[in-house]
């Protein structure tokens, strides 16, 4: 394994508190550029918080995130929305605008953030949408997609602003079984591209396969990480290997 | 609009069902009058006097609405605003126009705040102009000069920003959060997200109540007449002091507003169609 490169993305002592609930206790992690890290864990473990404290859709009480070293200054609106500029992010729920048209989705953020010309956009989304396989769909409106074509949509509009890093948070557990694998197929691929991308998932086959780190978390900090040889399938804490064991029998 | 029953019902409506009965009842009662109009001297004649408001009416309408959008717009932005101050005000704003009958509105605008806008305007060139060494231009304003007609228009924009007030907050927060979330999210800022993602869709949902309120902001218009403004109520009235034919005038002044709301109700549904082809 080569000697750690600077971190792309990292988060320092995050803390995260919903009334009496600590959702994140202190979070430290490091995101190492061309890497894919899956983050896992049970539900209400924090994973969500996390990933939505990386581009400040949730506002960490404390603790501070660095973009390619740099510090981004919570208080100043400019750089939060420069930050998330640069930072992509994948849904759950995929979120595209109802009222646009899918090449419009996907050009919207590079013509109005990135000022990019209209054609240029038009042709960026283009671009994007052939890589996810949906040349054809550009013309669509969002409703008329399956949930699957929705996701690889909502996949090409984030990667449409070329971000440093593609956060995606379950990114198929509003699918059905049928409709996770075209899915899974466009995150897979981006990986072998070597895009940066952070996932929060249930599918532990998934991170095992796709991702070089696994961080395992429990009640709001990280218990473990390392690669998914070690986390997933020799876990040191007991905590994990009730987690992983449970995951394999079910 | 889809009713609860409509996956239930076992086959379409007949065409007799369905076919727009009232529409063709007002069609026929429309007919007559115009035949009524076309022939006879006494309905033409007020016809034409009536005719001579639509003008106001129309002109009162066009103006008063997108005013009132404009504000209710600036009120349900700072309904929905993380700033306590601007929120406290939009609901003071609404809170007091939701609460007073539009006449008395009309009312205390025409006759309380317009002069005294006019003072403080007056009062504010006098401050000014020897700082700009000149004479104050508002010198010789006098309340007078504002037209009863401005002073209406000013009255409806206000009573009527509540209302849109309320509309479109109400739209904005029905809008799914993730909406928000995913625009923030691509970098776009509060205001471009608002612009380009949220007030389009906010626009697209509030559409039919936003044609409710147009059309009762037309009808509303006819409030104008209370201060001698000469839209088609007033005309009809000024007809009826004058010649006592009170039937005739109101059976027409009702067919000149009906055929107003019909046609809005018909191209807002229109529109409302257009747009529903597509997406939720």
């Amino acid at each position: 394994m080569p000697p750690e490169a600077t971190p792309i993305l990292e988060a320092r002592r995050l803390v995260k508190r919903y009334g009496r609930v600590i959702a994140l206790d202190g979070v430290s992690l490091a995101i190492q550029p061309g890497r894919v890290t899956a983050i896992l864990g049970p539900s209400g473990s924090g994973k969500s918080t996390l990933l939505r404290c990386l581009n400040f859709l949730v506002r960490p009480e404390s603790g501070e995130v660095r973009l390619d070293g740099v510090f981004s200054d919570l208080d100043q609106a400019r750089a939060l929305d420069a930050h998330r500029a640069r930072v992509g992010m994948v849904f759950q729920q995929f979120n595209l605008f109802p009222h646009l048209r899918v090449r419009e989705n996907i050009a919207l953020a590079p013509r109005v953030v990135r000022r990019l010309g209209p054609a240029a956009a038009l042709a960026l989304a283009d671009r994007h949408l052939a890589r996810v396989g949906l040349a054809d769909k550009a013309e669509a409106f969002p409703g008329e997609l399956s949930g699957g074509q929705q996701q690889r949509a909502a996949i090409a509009r984030a990667l449409a602003m070329e971000p440093a890093v593609l956060l995606c948070d379950e990114p198929t557990s509003a699918l059905d079984p049928e409709l996770t694998g075209e899915v899974l197929a466009v995150l897979r691929q981006l990986a072998a591209e070597r895009v940066t991308m952070v996932v929060v998932t249930h599918d532990v086959a998934f991170a095992r396969a796709a991702a070089q780190e696994v961080v395992f978390m429990d009640a709001g900090r990280i218990v473990e990480q390392g690669p998914p040889e070690q986390v997933i399938v020799a876990p040191a804490s007991e905590r994990a290997r009730r987690f992983f064991g449970r995951e394999a029998a079910g | 609009m889809i009713g609860p029953d409509s996956d239930l019902a076992p086959d379409q409506p007949s065409l007799l069902a369905r076919a727009p009965w009232w529409l063709l009842a007002l069609a026929l009662a429309g007919a007559l009058l115009g035949w009524h109009i076309v022939t006879d001297d006494l309905w033409r004649d007020i016809a034409t006097r009536l005719a001579s408001g639509l003008g106001v009416t129309l002109l009162v309408t066009a103006i008063a609405f997108p005013l009132a959008l404009a504000l209710g717009l600036a009120s349900a932005l700072a309904l929905v605003s993380p700033h306590p101050i601007r929120r406290q005000v939009a609901t003071l704003y609404v809170q007091v126009v939701r609460g007073l009958p539009v006449l008395v509105q009309i009312f205390l605008v025409a006759f309380v705040l317009v002069p005294l806008g006019v003072e403080a305007v007056r009062a504010l060139g006098a401050l000014l102009a020897p700082l700009l060494e000149a004479e104050n231009p508002f010198a010789g304003l006098r309340a007078s000069e504002v037209p009863m007609v401005a002073r209406v228009v000013a009255a409806l924009a206000f009573a009527y920003g509540a209302f849109e007030a309320e509309t479109l907050r109400g739209g904005l927060t029905s809008l799914a959060r993730g909406q928000a979330e995913a625009a923030r999210a691509l970098g776009l800022s509060r205001g471009q997200a608002l612009r380009h993602v949220l007030l389009p869709q906010t626009f697209r949902r509030v559409l039919p109540t936003l044609g409710n309120d147009f059309i009762c902001l037309l009808k509303d218009s006819a409030l104008v007449s209370v201060l001698g403004v000469r839209d088609i109520t007033q005309e009809a009235r000024l007809y009826q002091s004058a010649t006592f034919r009170y039937a005739e005038s109101l059976v027409l002044l009702a067919f000149f507003y009906l055929s107003l709301t019909l046609l809005v109700a018909l191209a807002v549904r229109a529109l409302e169609h257009r747009l529903r082809r597509h997406a939720a």
